[in-house]
């Protein structure tokens, strides 16, 4: 016998030792490999892609979907996913007094999650905290969901203070592969249709109530709606160069108000195929 | 039989805090000289770029055309029409319109790129795509959100659309590496329509060969 295990003395030293060994081994790996950790994963990295088929169902990057048999089919539009952009270590813009973007978009989601609620939607918020999901892992959120659109949340740095715009992506050139899968990367592309639909709908209820703001939908080269497989548009509202934070909050119930009342002009608009191989 | 196990235990422990007192400071040296390194070649880099793109005075006196914010509140272009001495050499000719474009309009208000930006490089592929390759005030400096981000692609595109026709698509790096957003909007990773009737359309598959149409006038 060589250790008397009854001995608790010897017990915590070998204790001791044991996580002294781990703590150097720990900070000697830590020390010597110094792999810098991506915030956002690479655009180009995921290259699982999403069955044409399917407007809104996808998986989490790199994982292949499910069947789409297997997922219960519902037609119509009844979930709104929110995206408040930025937050974590990405403050967004950032205005006078220390206002950060990603504080005011968050408390801006919470004040839209309850305007569309009340419309009857149910609402999916890529972030609840100030934590920073990947632009992929927020587009898997909503890709993963069945009769969803997309609404991600911005405040500007520039642009005309009290006025707010809507932007869809820029043309994609829609492309499939042999199997009919359009890639993850181009997500967006055959919704471009439909999310200009839900963005003049949105654009105008907010145009009726801030004034100067323009008359319809931008198109720009967002990159949180490229890889979106819904409707999906950005709102973002001008600007963190306002005097005061109070400025901005007096906007939000009428910025909630236009996207609940946009989602619910849209929803007639969208029907979900209800037979698996049909493109929106 | 237990002396000699406590023996091994304390030996392997002293063993192991003399190998991390001497293995450690040998990495935090490592760390400061590759820090160090990283300084020296951005020092290298930003001296290289400060070396003015040489201007060849007999170049002929052209019509340039610059876009630039056409109001206040940053949301549109305007074509601005000056005369510069601009080469007949596209790269050369690329480099002079887009240093023009970063020293920016008498009104600064009016500006779409950062005044501390540095366009790096500069290169034309033979398939009519150029790279401009600015420095990292690009991305830090410009104001953080979509309008302002599209607005300063869009006016390095159409720019030289106006000016330098051989150009067809324009992919833009920061620092020589490729990054997905200019400052957490507007995509990078694609490459922008310049010229839109030369255009090819994109490749088949990939990221990089997504490219956007050039915003109407």
């Amino acid at each position: 016998m060589l250790l008397d295990v009854g001995n608790i003395v010897r017990l915590r030293l070998l204790s001791i030792c044991g996580l002294a060994l781990v703590l150097f081994f720990s900070a000697a790996i830590v020390f010597s490999v110094q792999v810098p950790v991506p915030n956002q994963q690479p655009s180009g990295a995921p290259s699982q892609a999403i069955p044409s088929a399917s407007p809104a169902q996808t998986g989490t990057p790199g994982v292949a979907s499910a069947p789409i048999s297997a997922q219960p089919l519902q037609s119509g539009l009844n979930i709104v996913v929110l995206d408040p952009a930025h937050g974590g270590t990405d403050p967004g813009a950032r205005g006078t007094g220390g206002m950060r973007e990603s504080d005011i978009v968050l408390d801006l989601a919470a004040e839209v999650r309850r305007a569309l609620e009340q419309q009857g939607f149910q609402v999916v918020q890529t972030r609840q905290g100030n934590d920073n999901p990947s632009f992929d892992d927020r587009s898997a959120l909503a890709n993963a969901q069945r009769g969803a659109v997309f609404v991600t949340l911005h405040i500007s740095s520039t642009g005309l203070p009290g006025t707010v715009r809507v932007y869809i992506h820029s043309d994609l050139p829609p492309l499939t592969d042999a199997n009919g899968m359009i890639p993850w990367d181009r997500a967006q592309a055959p919704f471009l249709g439909l999310s200009r639909k839900f963005g003049d709908l949105v654009q105008g209820f907010l145009t009726q109530r801030f004034k100067g703001s323009p008359d319809t939908p931008q198109a720009a080269m967002v990159r949180q709606l490229r890889t979106t497989a819904a409707p999906a548009i950005a709102v973002e509202i001008s600007s963190v160069v306002v005097n005061d934070r109070s400025d901005l909050d007096r906007m939000a119930p009428g910025v909630a108000d236009a996207i609940a009342r946009g989602a619910a002009a849209f929803k007639p608009q969208y029907v979900v195929p209800g037979v698996p191989g049909v493109q929106p | 039989m237990m002396g000699r196990w406590k023996f091994w235990v304390v030996t392997a422990l002293v063993i192991t805090l003399v190998a991390a007192a001497i293995y450690i400071p040998i990495l935090r040296k490592r760390m400061k000289r590759a820090a160090r390194q990283q300084q020296q070649s951005e020092e290298q880099a930003r001296r290289e770029l400060i070396q003015p793109v040489p201007v060849n005075p007999g170049d002929p006196r052209v019509r340039t055309t610059l876009f630039w914010a056409s109001d206040s509140d940053g949301s549109a272009l305007a074509p601005v029409v000056i005369e510069l001495p601009l080469s007949k050499d596209p790269v050369l000719r690329s480099k002079q319109v887009l240093n023009t474009l970063l020293a920016g309009p008498v009104d600064t208000e009016l500006r779409t790129l950062p005044p501390d930006a540095v366009l790096l490089a500069f290169y034309i592929l033979p398939d009519g795509t150029a790279i401009a390759d600015f420095s990292e005030a690009m991305a830090t400096s410009i104001p953080s959100g979509i309008v302002s981000e599209q607005l300063a692609v869009d006016s390095m595109a159409r720019t030289l659309e106006a000016n330098v026709p051989q150009i067809q698509r324009l992919k833009i790096l920061i620092h020589g590496q490729e990054v997905e957003t200019l400052a957490g909007h507007v995509d990078l990773t694609g490459t922008f329509v310049v010229n839109t009737k030369l255009a090819a359309p994109p490749a088949p598959s990939g990221p990089s060969s997504v490219a956007m149409p050039a915003p109407k006038p």
